[in-house]
């Protein structure tokens, strides 16, 4: 057990979905990936395929069309898993806020976190909300051990 | 035999595009026969919020159309509205916007490359192109103090100056900026394998171009000699340029294009810091639009068009837009049929879709 969550808190898995970002945030998470900010220095993949994920990282607003597909993503991943809603597009719907169209938040959806703010939220501060999921996800996983124990 | 069809979505959540645009793919064997595009994981309705948002406040709702051309469409709005209220713009603000425009030009046109050269396998191209976009978003930091959505344009002028000091290390990037992408344009427009991957594949003829009303960098690809800054608008009028133009209208023409279309934009880039004057960088707006006004500008991906309705009230009655990708999905429907499975991501990448400004 100990090596196995040793592993998942040291080399945390992300999938970004983007539901419905003017792309902005999205280049920045983006850019964490490059040398420059280089994310993988923590240990950090992005990666495709929600199945082998633990971190999910939203970008954008919501909306009735992509909720049931973000729902889909959320569910794919297995326990314990962290959300990090990036950008005030995903935190509270941002300037669209008053859109038709767009439902107020991803936390309306799935449970969120860590709120990363900023429009575009900076590489920076995606970094250090993603450094802040890893807390929490840790916490996750030790909750999740006491439980095993405690069977 | 039956039906050997079998139909594959291919999206929302994709690993090679970063935004949501299903594609159903209908195939037969590895080929595909038919593209049905489902739309409208995107769509927000923002041109709706002119109800609620004056026409000042809505320059930055119209920059979060799209973050990668993010200027561009601020720009677009204000000539709109300009246009309308028969507006003077101070020259140095004209300048100022094609600088800014200019720089957007450069940063997108490497984020594209990076992301093709990710669709092609090639993880480290993807890594260079991206260090050296960084650089050109370094520079809109340091003369817009933000990094990606800059928010420097305003109706009646621009709301920031660039000091002379920095508009010389503009031209010191430019020039870094170019010899770095000659380095890596060697060995991409010379690569086996992305020659194997790209010519002759998704050809668009001049005719079909024309007909499908495609935009930007895949009209110019086949021939047609259209890019909408030869019209003038903001600083253009005062520059010299010449529109890229390649005939074979296939994937590896659309990618010498862009190629070539940043160092245009770099030349571009020097020849305004040269010519910039003195002056005022905006002017006091009064009154409300009223009437009805429509603009053509020249994004990375294309020609975007604004139209623009006013009552005489603060808030805009109509807001129109229209974007490349929107333009460039009909050819681009028109490539997959005969392609191959694994061609479509790199077939999608070369209209270089931007699903954010097509949904809204
Ligand atoms: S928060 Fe701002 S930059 Fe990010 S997706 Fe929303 S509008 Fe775009």
């Amino acid at each position: 057990m100990g090596l196995i969550n040793n592993s998942r808190a040291k080399s945390p898995w992300v999938v970004h979905f983007d539901c419905g970002s003017c792309n902005g945030c999205d280049i920045e998470v983006l850019a964490c990936l490059t040398p420059l900010y280089d994310i993988e220095r923590f240990g950090i993949l992005n990666i495709g395929n929600p199945k082998h994920a633990d971190v999910l990282l939203v970008t954008g607003t919501v909306n009735p069309r992509n909720e049931r597909v973000l729902r889909n993503v959320y569910e794919q991943i297995p326990e314990p898993k962290v959300v990090v809603a990036i950008g005030a597009c995903a935190c509270t719907g941002g300037v669209f806020a008053d859109c038709y169209n767009v439902i107020q938040g991803v936390d309306k959806i799935i449970p969120v976190d860590v709120y990363v703010p900023g429009c575009a939220a900076r590489p920076e501060a995606i970094i250090d909300g993603v450094v802040l999921g890893l807390q929490k996800f840790q916490e996750k996983v030790e909750k999740m051990n006491k439980k095993a124990v405690g069977n | 035999m039956g039906d050997r069809r079998t139909v594959i979505p291919f999206g929302p959540q994709h690993p090679v595009l970063p935004e949501p645009i299903q594609l159903k793919l209908v195939l037969e064997d590895e080929k595909v026969v038919e593209a049905l595009p489902q739309i409208g994981y995107i769509h927000r309705g923002l041109e709706r919020l002119v109800k609620v948002r004056d026409f000042n406040q809505m320059v930055f709702v119209a920059e979060r159309i799209c973050g990668i051309c993010s200027f561009q469409h601020a720009m677009s709005y204000c000539l709109s509205i300009e246009r309308l209220m028969n507006i003077e713009v101070p020259e140095r603000a004209d300048y100022l916007r094609v600088i800014w425009s200019e720089l957007h030009r450069v940063h997108s046109h490497l984020l594209w490359l990076g992301l093709m050269a990710d669709a092609f396998g090639f993880e480290a191209m993807f890594m260079e192109t991206w260090k050296i976009r960084e650089a050109v978003v370094d520079m809109m930091e340091a003369t817009a103090g933000s990094r990606v959505i800059i928010s420097t344009c305003q109706v009646g002028g621009v709301r920031r100056d660039i000091a002379p000091e920095l508009l010389q290390q503009i031209v010191k990037l430019a020039d870094d900026v170019q010899r770095r992408v000659k380095a890596i344009e060697h060995s991409v427009l010379n690569d086996y394998t992305i020659k194997k991957r790209t010519v002759d594949k998704g050809v668009i003829s001049k005719e079909q171009a024309w007909k499908l009303g495609a935009a930007g960098p895949v009209l110019r690809a086949s021939g047609v000699k259209w890019d909408a800054r030869m019209i003038g608008y903001a600083g253009y009028k005062y520059l010299n340029f010449e529109p890229v133009v390649e005939t074979a209208g296939d994937c590896y023409a659309r990618t010498k294009v862009r190629f070539r279309e940043m160092f245009v934009a770099l030349d571009l880039l020097r020849q305004a810091v040269a010519k910039i004057p003195a002056g005022e960088i905006n002017v006091k707006v009064k009154g409300n639009p009223e009437g009805e006004a429509f603009i053509q500008v020249e994004q990375p991906r294309g020609e975007v068009t604004y139209t623009v309705k006013g009552n005489g009230t603060k808030n805009l009655e109509k807001m129109h837009v229209r974007t490349p990708t929107f333009a460039n999905i009909p050819a681009f429907l028109t490539m997959l049929p005969g392609c191959e499975l694994a061609d479509v991501p790199v077939l999608a990448l070369t209209i270089d879709p931007c699903i954010s400004c097509t949904e809204r």
